[in-house]
């Protein structure tokens, strides 16, 4: 064989084994985000179960509040029916259930028999928890979706990303500014 | 600008506590390289017993890489906990897992009133953190993760791996030298070396420089097993913050224990440089000196108060720190 024609080859070779490391690293990738979602899903999960055995734990005291306790459960059956709408609009749902929570532990201060009752406040811990569960696991799956996103769109890996279908990934979006959030403190001691 | 400031004083802390390490096995095989050429009257010898040193150096770290965790947690007296007994304790450790993202260690707790905690283990596969029912009690939900993420961040920077290897290292430099002075004084390696060759003026000052460095090896070992302890104390705190995004509950912490006047019954000097801060109290007052495992808290908390942009604590509030209120 002549020698341009192996040269030829090659690089081709070269090129073929370079695209599959691509792909490969890409497709792992992907993989990270959806590991990253399903360890968020389990949370929210968590969180969306335990929510009605704390609404029903202080239902008996608080008879002035029902609008706190309706919203709470607004706000879950909102957050579970956004579960099948993607990560942007789920984080949405999800944003809005914690922030009535909040509302709803800030009123729970206001009534001395709830604090003091073992029930509420395992209910309260295990919801704190699951909050902060879902924010670790929020930041991480982000961090996760930023590499991809840059990685599929950065140079050489856009030109393999694009044909084989490779899309940009949504964020698990942080919540807005605590703006209008009542500012309670959560600590049990 | 405070995240840079945090990534800064990180990748400062990692570089010096490698350099530190790199240098106590530099020490290390340079002892065994004097030693062997003063006592067998040549290089090669010298390159033997270097050898040796780093091999039963190996050994050792190897032994405690497998067994080091179990010995310190039993040694303390920690027991494990679960679920059931520690509910909000575990909480947080699973919380600060996800944030490190390190599998969950197991968690364990030592009875006593003095606030203090540890991590030890060989990898974050094999991690243990073990927390004091004082630290437990005394503290509330944001400085108990500070100090929880404070540990993970020992576990998932390898400090806990780090240590003890450290350990082992300055161990093996203090065997390897008392051996040696042990030797020399009884005279067996002088009759040889003079034996040997008429004109060994080249030899005796190998000799002296051995017999030096025998002296001085297991001290410097030492001054720089607590210069790394130190620098790794930092970036915990630094990585810590990291972790829980909030400054406010490791530092609201930090103060809660240096005011505490308990001290830790379990702790010894083995084991002292592994806590969360020192659970020896009177070195306390010196602590910022060569001699201390952990920085002075009030450095530690003039360092997170840097990464919030609040000025340093003045004198005033730094001695009622100090316990003295």
């Amino acid at each position: 064989m002549d020698l341009p024609v192996i040269i030829i080859i090659a690089i081709v070779v070269i090129l073929v084994v370079v695209a599959i490391a691509i792909y490969n690293s890409l497709v792992q990738k992907r993989l990270r985000i959806d590991e990253a979602f399903a360890q968020i899903e389990v949370q929210l999960k968590r969180r969306h179960d335990l929510i009605p055995n704390l609404v029903n734990a202080v239902k008996g005291y608080m008879g002035f509040e029902q609008k706190v306790l309706t919203d709470v459960t607004n706000a879950r059956a909102a957050a579970v029916a956004a579960g099948s709408q993607g990560p942007a609009q789920q984080a949405a749902a999800e944003n809005m259930l914690t922030s009535t929570l909040r509302s709803l532990f800030a009123v729970v201060e206001n009534y001395p028999e709830l604090k003091a009752n073992e029930n509420v406040l395992s209910l309260q811990e295990q919801l704190t928890t699951t909050e902060n569960q879902i924010s670790f696991s929020r930041q991480h799956y982000n961090a996760t979706v930023l590499d991809y996103n840059t990685s599929i769109a950065t140079f050489p890996n856009a030109l393999i990303a694009g044909p084989l279908g490779f899309s940009k990934r949504e964020f698990f979006d942080a919540e807005p500014e605590a703006a209008n959030v009542p500012n309670v403190d959560l600590s049990l001691s | 600008m405070a995240r840079s400031t945090f990534y800064q004083q990180a990748a400062a802390n990692r570089r010096n506590s490698f350099l530190m390490a790199a240098f106590v096995i530099g020490l290390l095989a340079l002892l065994g390289l004097l030693i062997g050429w003063a006592v067998f009257g040549s290089p090669t010898g010298g390159l033997g017993v270097a050898g040796f040193a780093i091999a039963a150096g190996g050994v050792s770290a190897v032994g405690t890489y497998f067994a080091g965790d179990s010995l310190v947690l039993a040694v303390s007296g920690a027991h494990e906990v679960d679920e059931a007994r520690a509910p909000q304790l575990m909480n947080v450790v699973r919380e600060l897992a996800i944030a490190a993202n390190v599998p969950m260690p197991k968690v364990y707790l030592i009875d006593d009133t003095a606030p203090n905690a540890f991590a030890t283990g060989r990898d974050p596969a094999h991690a243990s953190v073990a927390i004091t029912t004082g630290l437990l009690e005394k503290l509330d939900r944001e400085e108990l993760q500070g100090v929880i993420g404070h540990e993970l961040s020992h576990v998932r920077n390898y400090d806990i791996r780090f240590g003890l290897i450290v350990a082992v290292m300055v161990g093996v430099i203090a065997i390897l030298a008392d051996f040696f002075l042990r030797f020399t004084f009884w005279g067996g390696g002088r009759s040889r070396s003079s034996n040997r060759e008429g004109g060994g003026g080249a030899q005796l000052v190998i000799f002296l420089l051995a017999i030096s460095l025998a002296i001085l090896a297991p001290i410097i070992s030492r001054f720089i097993q607590l210069a790394v302890n130190r620098q790794r104390e930092y970036l915990a705190d630094a990585s810590a913050v990291e972790l829980t995004r909030n400054p406010y509950g490791l530092e609201r912490a930090l103060g809660k224990i240096s005011g505490d006047q308990e001290v830790l019954e379990v702790a010894n000097r083995g084991t002292q440089h592994l806590y969360f801060t020192n659970p020896i109290k009177r070195f306390e007052k010196r602590s910022s000196g060569l001699m201390s495992t952990h920085p002075a808290i009030i450095d530690r908390i003039n360092r997170l108060r840097e990464l919030t942009g609040d000025p340093p604590l003045g004198s005033a509030e730094a001695a009622s720190l100090a316990g003295l209120e």
